[in-house]
């Protein structure tokens, strides 16, 4: 099948090594995989700050791009679940566009609901000697019901253990902008996430999602944890996590 | 007992007057405070977990929900309707409803309706209608004396404070707080026991209820087939203060009315279980009408105050979810934020999720203009709610008339328009990461974290930024794809 990378922005710019291996384990499941080369942002940013113009035109781009894919994924269960739960609203004033609209939401996936639920990946190629625990993060779990996917796969992975932490499924304080413009609450609640972090006593934190991962080891590191390390699922089960 | 007498004269800091425009100074100060982190996570053990436990013991959780969530919604759609029939039908057993379009109306109308009657006491079960109004201030400037019997509004009424929680209002105080606090304004020894506090206040209590000549009640719902109202409360003041005094006065939002009782009956296996973690509460009072002929007590002049003051705003337009709320409390005792900075960061009568819709509809955009922003969209509100209103998309809605409106900031506007123009621009937008992720990957140096960065303060006073690997996934792929 023809799979579209949508290998969001964040990735693009600031680890581009999780786009490889979202791509790796795409063609590990036997998919032909399309990069399309003028893809840039969903327009979350945009939208979820009420500025709707400037996310429209975005999503028309995204639209355009992935056209000719039978499905679209993206390592990121915020951006997938932009595109799948909220692309229908921004185009709610425009209604000649929906039918278009709709059939992008309905072939868009997070990369291991892809892989488990469509692809039916069979055997994980990474290896990863060590204890992890798993951040469900807000859009994936709340928006695209990504809670056992990430976990039925870390589990093929030889050598890895999980245990979970507590309050898995709270926010990290990430939020986007609020970071930014709340800077202050967002690290307290960081903070919280962090402190679970620690009481579970792993080796490495997995999540889902850029934004989470920059703010959980942004925060880590500022509390003086250079150790606990923070990977994308996708590097851990594409074998690209190092040991 | 003379309302000059009475303690409680004078305590104008009670007054719920807007400060949700500084709500970044005191979310700041909110999380500094030692003893409010303390509470507050006692909070998220009880309530949390309480409302996760009461939920798992319904096997139909997931219907009953929807048929909540149906129930309000059919009730908002026809809201006229309802209203009307809950009008005549609480007429017929001697109810006088009043309608007031604002909250100096309801005062108004309260106080003349205590004037009528030589009211010179009342006795109030908890009623945040009646916050948003002020109406304590306004029944004490025209010699009406008031005492909350409600356990948390009292001691928010002797620490003259406002309510930091819609359902338990004092959360935010820590059980040594009250001991002094009682210690100072009652002048007895010093009591530790949450069990002897809660006595000592009873007995403090126990007169007001049988001096006071009015019951002042807020209304959980309005029943439009039986003309009642109904409150639901653990303590049983509520119904000593619907039943006691000659005269009572339940004022409440029209947006509570439901068609029928059966509805109640569903709604009720909803709003504890996500308040408090209850089962069910204490008590449920229906109070239809006034003392008949034989009836043992009861009022015997009923009054229902029936408040818009700023709900007709929404209603027919795509915030009239909100006004589904049932006001149990459940989407900020799950919020990070709320969970973080507690009630009174958010400066007005209703904090968290659903205080950040209604304190921009009822006080005002401008007035509050951090609250639909300060959240970090997790949905756990939205996840939580027993009638589904979707919260996160409620709040981005608010956004969007911001944005509109220009109410949020030059630097947001202008960055987010620039992004958006640069993002739809693909060889502008290589070339912009391709100087910018190497920039920051310099800044970053040996470690791979960027410790201060201009314009992103917000970020980094808290924490690291990670710095980006150096090189984008667009270069790299591309000399994949040549090579």
């Amino acid at each position: 099948m023809r799979v579209g990378l949508f290998v969001t922005c964040l990735v693009d710019l600031m680890r581009p090594r999780i786009g490889f291996a979202a791509l790796k384990l795409l063609e590990a499941a036997g998919c032909e995989v399309v990069v399309p080369r003028t893809q840039t942002c969903c327009g979350q940013p945009g939208y979820n700050s009420g500025e709707r113009a400037g996310s429209i035109s975005l999503a028309r781009k995204v639209m355009a791009e992935f056209e000719g894919c039978e499905y679209v994924v993206a390592p990121s269960g915020s951006c997938a679940g932009m595109i799948r739960t909220h692309y229908p609203d921004l185009f709610r004033d425009a209604p000649e566009d929906l039918e278009l609209v709709n059939r992008l939401c309905a072939r868009t996936y997070e990369l291991t609901d892809f892989l488990v639920n469509i692809a039916k990946l069979e055997r994980v190629p990474g290896a990863f000697s060590g204890t992890v625990t798993y951040h469900d993060s807000c859009s994936g779990l709340r928006e695209l019901d990504v809670k056992e996917q990430p976990r039925v796969l870390l589990g093929q992975v030889t050598g890895l253990t999980l245990k979970e932490m507590d309050e898995a499924e709270v926010c990290c304080g990430f939020g986007g902008t609020f970071a930014l413009n709340y800077g202050e609450i967002s690290s307290h609640i960081a903070e919280r996430k962090c402190a679970n972090i620690e009481a579970a006593s792993a080796g490495a934190v997995v999540l889902g999602d850029l934004g989470c991962m920059l703010n959980i080891e942004g925060r880590l590191r500022r509390r003086g944890d250079m150790k606990t390390r923070v990977l994308h699922v996708a590097e851990v089960l594409a074998g690209d996590a190092g040991e | 007992m003379p309302a000059s007498r009475t303690p409680f004269a004078n305590h104008a800091a009670n007054t719920m007057q807007v400060q949700s425009m500084h709500f970044k100074a005191r979310a700041g100060k909110k999380l500094a405070d030692v003893k409010l982190q303390a509470a507050l996570k006692k909070l998220q053990q009880n309530f949390v977990r309480g409302r996760a436990e009461r939920v798992a013991e319904l096997d139909n959780f997931a219907a009953i929900r929807d048929a909540g969530a149906e129930i309000r919604e059919r009730a908002l759609a026809h809201l006229d309707l309802y209203l009307r029939e809950f009008e005549r039908n609480a007429n017929a057993c001697g109810t006088v409803v009043h309608w007031a379009e604002s909250a100096e109306e309801v005062n108004r109308i309260v106080c003349d309706i205590a004037h009528r009657y030589g009211v010179r006491e009342a006795a109030k079960s908890k009623s945040m209608v009646s916050e948003e109004c002020g109406l304590n201030e306004a029944l004490e400037a025209a010699g009406i004396g008031v005492i909350e019997t409600d356990l948390g509004e009292y001691i928010l009424q002797l620490a003259k404070e406002p309510p930091s929680h819609i359902v338990a209002p004092v959360v935010h105080k820590g059980k040594d707080e009250v001991s002094d606090l009682f210690e100072e304004k009652h002048g007895l020894a010093r009591k530790t026991g949450i069990a002897e506090l809660t006595r000592e206040a009873r007995e403090k209590l126990r007169p007001h209820f049988l001096s006071a000549d009015m019951g002042i009640s807020g209304a959980n719902f309005v029943v439009a087939e039986t003309g009642s109202t109904l409150i639901v409360t653990n303590e049983g003041n509520g119904r000593m203060v619907t039943t006691l005094p000659r005269v009572h006065v339940a004022i409440t939002g029209i947006e509570k009315v439901v068609p029928t009782l059966e509805d109640v009956a569903t709604l009720m296996r909803l709003l504890p279980r996500h308040g408090t973690g209850q089962t069910i509460t204490n008590y449920i009072s229906v109070t239809t009408g006034v003392k008949a002929e034989g009836d043992l007590d009861g009022p015997e002049h009923f009054h229902v105050v029936l408040v818009d003051a700023g709900r007709t705003k929404l209603v027919g337009t795509d915030l009239q979810p909100m006004l589904r709320c049932i006001r149990c409390g459940a989407c900020m005792n799950h919020c990070p934020v709320y969970q973080s900075v507690g009630g009174h960061a958010y400066g007005w009568v209703y904090p968290g999720p659903m205080g950040s819709v209604l304190t921009p509809m009822y006080a005002g955009l401008e007035r509050a203009r951090d609250l639909p922003n300060a959240a970090t969209m997790c949905n756990q509100c939205g996840v939580v709610c027993p009638v589904k209103i979707p919260l996160p998309d409620l709040l981005r809605k608010l956004r969007e008339r911001q944005f509109e409106r220009r109410l949020k900031p030059l630097s947001e506007r202008a960055g987010l328009a620039l992004w958006a123009w640069i993002a739809c621009r693909p060889a502008l937008y290589a070339l912009a990461t391709k100087i910018g992720v190497r920039l920051l990957a310099r800044m970053g140096g040996p470690e791979g974290r960027i410790r201060s960065l201009p314009f992103a303060g917000g970020w980094t006073s808290g924490r690291d930024l990670p710095a980006p690997q150096g090189t984008t996934f667009r270069e790299l792929y591309a000399k994949r794809r040549s090579s």
